[in-house]
């Protein structure tokens, strides 16, 4: 039940967050949204992630964006919420269609066969939790079984982050290492 | 926002607060949800608080440029150099095992604490410089 009603606070937002003309709000949408997706890592015992989604999605993600905004304009450009208002105000599907450019009318089409595409893809995956699920006989097994013998570290989470893919996080880290540095040459102002 | 008192004071009351959190959840990646990603993001944002409720000139008093530009090299350079104390101890690179640091299970999570800390050090440093370089100054 829970999770039915996250999964509706989640399209909520996602609507709203497109549909709304100032990128203040949206940016606070968004920051909303990331919260609730939290929410529903918690729920699936993913703890680790939820946390990196509260801290980063949620929290400094939105306020790098709204720092970026108070250097530019806080109103989108284009016609997209004109478009919604007057659609709303059509009263056959027919004539509603009809209104709508033909680009936006083929990226519709588009959207709606991607999402399609994906939700059939859902069909043949495993039960969530399933133990014999072809992700959970090997590698997830033997980690479960071994990481604190091997690595002395009680978080498995950790442990496959820095030990195991260790190289990984290491070039995560020189990836926001790299962010830095371009930020600073590209932006940085001469005193 | 430098009329506004009340900002201010919360803030000053919460940002040892939100520091001393980060750094716990940095130092216990190893036995709770967290590490030194999460806990680098924290950190910075105690600073972006700051900013926020202080001002862009005021952040730069505590933190000055030439400081978070070399805490964001220390950080990856921690992580490196780690992998490569792990080469000169005999073992391969980032095979904490190899550490001399008594048993192989301590070395292995003394080093994994190591990297943690750099990523944190690293992922503070750039959020803080990202936010200081993005957002408008008062003077322009």
């Amino acid at each position: 039940m829970i999770d039915l009603i996250l999964l509706f606070f989640l399209v909520v937002c996602a609507l709203a967050a497109v549909s709304m003309r100032d990128l203040l709000n949206t940016t606070l949408i968004l920051g909303a949204y990331s919260l609730i997706m939290a929410l529903v890592w918690t729920r699936l015992n993913a703890v680790d992630v939820a946390f990196t989604e509260a801290s980063v999605g949620a929290g400094i993600t939105t306020v790098l964006i709204i720092a970026a905004l108070s250097r530019t304009k806080r109103e989108e450009e284009g016609q997209g919420s004109e478009l919604w208002s007057k659609l709303l105000k059509t009263k056959s599907l027919k004539s509603a269609i009809q209104q709508i450019p033909f680009l936006r009318l083929l990226s519709l089409f588009a959207v709606l066969i991607t999402g399609a595409v994906l939700i059939y893809g859902t069909i043949d995956m495993p039960a969530f939790g399933d133990p014999d699920a072809p992700a959970n006989i090997h590698l997830a097994r033997r980690f479960i079984e071994k990481s604190h013998e091997e690595t002395g570290v009680v978080n498995f989470v950790t442990a496959i982050l820095a030990s195991y893919r260790g190289y990984d996080t290491l070039g995560e880290t020189i990836v926001i290492f790299t962010a830095g540095i371009s930020v600073i040459l590209l932006l940085r102002r001469k005193t | 926002m430098k009329e506004h008192i009340v900002i201010r004071t919360i803030s000053r009351m919460l940002i040892p607060f939100i520091q001393l959190f980060a750094l716990y959840v940095i130092a216990h990646g190893e036995i709770s949800p967290g590490g030194g990603f999460q806990g680098g993001v924290i950190l910075s944002s105690s600073i972006i608080l700051y900013v926020i409720a202080f001002g862009i000139h005021e952040g730069r008093k505590r933190i000055s440029e030439k400081m978070s530009d070399l805490l964001n090299s220390t950080g990856a350079l921690i992580y490196a150099g780690i992998g490569v104390l792990c080469l000169l101890a005999g073992g391969a690179y980032l095979e904490y095992a190899k550490l001399p640091l008594g048993s192989e299970k301590i070395a292995s999570s003394l080093g994994i604490y190591g990297i943690e800390i750099g990523v944190g050090i690293t992922v503070a440093a750039v959020m803080i410089t990202i936010f200081f370089e993005t957002a408008r100054h008062e003077d322009d």
